[in-house]
């Protein structure tokens, strides 16, 4: 069973989410790494990737055949979508115990959804 | 109902628990185990009438159950699991037909109290699945149209389902928080059985015992968890004292001026008895505290004769377990009853009891009163006054307008 771990977090908190240029950054990057040896090592990784600040997005709608863009994410939230995991555990209880070992979810949250298995 | 008929009705839900427990482990499927336990126990309540009940019901039931439930899956199921599930059903029960061993019933317990799931699902599931309620009772008892408790049901089963959310009994390091988790289940249900004062009582299940059966059961499940005797004994000494909560004009009646003769002394007795049992693993825990401070209640002969300082030592203790803003304003009122209303309004007026508290009517109310007590009437007015602007409940309303107009 795969679950997708959508990582929401703050961005603008310079505590949770610290300049990539900052000395503060260096130990949110260690517990990644941390994460992905004992994850991936575990076997449970299928795919993961940290996604660019929401400054970046291009939001895109095709309308009567029109295509309409937009600046910005899809909605201006408190927490945005800022990486994701996709897991491949036995049960939601797996699912759960990696998930709360992402490191921001002590500072953000982790949206955990099922990924279909069409196959 | 006639007398047979509630025999043969307590004897099915008697073997709900085991009954759901079996199919569940054999078919994996919540609703399929629920629909062949639902066709088996209908069939028992009217075979059972005409023929008697007969000398092992557990048996009879979980064999008819098991039969439905393969006619169910040949005429519908398709794919993988089927032939699968067919041989798990028609293997022979072992040792008899009573073969949901308490591990059985126990991962429905945390199955259907997982914190993935919102609480009133947890909450619908449970009863649904071990309590045996139908979708209209548990609607009932919780005043909501039957179609959106059917309709919560449908949905939690079906995150179940999807994200293979399982039935298992948790691990050592979260089995405390996950019994938690069932312990609030099952508070809730009570709560609102006990205390509900709306809704047309006699349509309604009575959820408090309903609450006291599921906590009898879990209880005899984790045999040596000191919690669960804990919250049974609450249970058992709130209810006891139901007779005695309600007047003749349908008011709620203060434990102070209830009539102690009502209350139900047997029940109380069983409370004592399980409560000092619980006590004696020393792992104390919330629910064995508030059971305690009901004990101190019991046994006191009248409202004047209550060991105030022994509740107020109580809820001390609470409030290092569980601090919340409602369990220190108890502790107060405790402390004013020990040891003076000076000593009471000291505790009510720290700044950590006061802030969160300053829109809750009780809060105001018992500040009122203390004042008063002190002889300070302009400041006890105006408390009273304040209680008065946050409370919409009727009842409450005329009680403090009556102390206003002391």
């Amino acid at each position: 069973m795969k679950y997708a771990c959508l990582i929401y977090s703050d961005e603008n908190d310079a505590v949770a989410n610290p300049d990539p240029t900052s000395p503060a950054f260096g130990p949110i990057m260690a517990g990644y790494m941390a994460f992905g040896e004992e994850a991936g090592g575990a076997g449970v990784i299928v795919a993961g990737e940290p996604l660019e600040p929401t400054s970046t997005a291009t939001s895109l709608q095709v309308r009567n055949g029109e295509v309409i863009t937009t600046d910005g994410p899809f909605a201006e939230t408190k927490e945005h979508l800022g990486g994701f995991y996709v897991l491949d555990c036995e049960s939601l209880d797996e699912a759960m115990k990696w998930a709360a070992k992402i490191p921001h979810a002590s500072s953000g949250t982790i949206e955990i959804r099922p990924v279909p298995d069409f196959g | 109902m006639d007398p047979v008929g509630a025999r043969v009705a307590e004897v099915v839900r008697d073997e709900w628990p085991q009954l759901m427990a079996v199919l569940y482990r054999d078919l994996g499927d919540l609703g399929a185990a629920e629909d062949a336990a639902q066709e088996a126990a209908a069939l028992a309540l009217t075979r059972w009438l005409d023929d008697g009940i007969p000398d092992r019901p557990g048996a009879w039931i979980t064999t008819v159950a098991r039969r439905r439930a393969v006619d169910q899956i040949r005429r519908a199921r398709t794919g993988r699991d089927k032939a699968e599930q067919l041989a798990r059903l028609e293997e022979p029960l072992r040792d008899g037909a009573r073969s949901a061993s308490n591990d059985d019933q126990l991962r429905l317990f945390f199955g259907c109290c997982h914190p993935a799931l919102r609480v009133e699902a947890q909450i619908a599931l449970t009863l649904r699945s071990l309590g045996g309620l139908t979708t209209a009772e548990i609607a009932a008892g919780f005043l909501v149209p039957e179609a959106t408790m059917a309709q919560r049901i449908v949905r939690a089963k079906r995150k179940i389902a999807t994200a293979a959310i399982p039935f298992r009994i948790p691990d050592d390091p979260e089995l405390l928080d996950r019994i938690g988790v069932v312990h609030h289940v099952l508070y809730l249900v009570f709560n609102e059985g006990a205390y509900a004062s709306t809704g047309s009582v006699a349509l309604r299940v009575d959820l408090a015992a309903e609450a006291i059966r599921l906590t009898r059961l879990l209880g005899g499940l984790v045999i040596d968890d000191a919690e669960t005797q804990g919250l049974l004994a609450l249970m058992l000494f709130t209810d006891a004292r139901r007779p005695a909560r309600i007047d003749a004009a349908g008011q709620t009646v203060l434990l102070a001026d209830q009539d102690r003769g009502r209350w139900i002394h047997e029940q109380i007795t069983e409370a004592v008895d399980i409560l000092d049992q619980a006590l004696r693993r020393h792992r104390p825990g919330p629910f064995q505290i508030e059971a305690a401070i009901n004990a101190v209640h019991a046994r006191a002969p009248s409202a004047a004769d209550t060991d105030w300082r022994q509740i107020a030592a109580l809820y001390r203790t609470l409030v290092g377990l569980r601090p919340t803003p409602v369990v220190a304003l108890n502790h107060a009122v405790a402390v004013a009853e020990s040891e003076g209303p000076a000593a009471g309004l000291r505790l009510l007026d720290a700044p950590e009891v006061a802030a969160p508290l300053a829109e809750y009517r009780y809060y105001h109310a018992a500040r009122g009163e203390l004042l008063a007590r002190l002889g300070d009437p302009v400041a006890s007015r105006t408390a009273y006054r304040r209680a008065l602007t946050l409370t919409g409940n009727a009842a409450d309303r005329r009680f403090l307008q009556a102390r206003l107009s002391e």
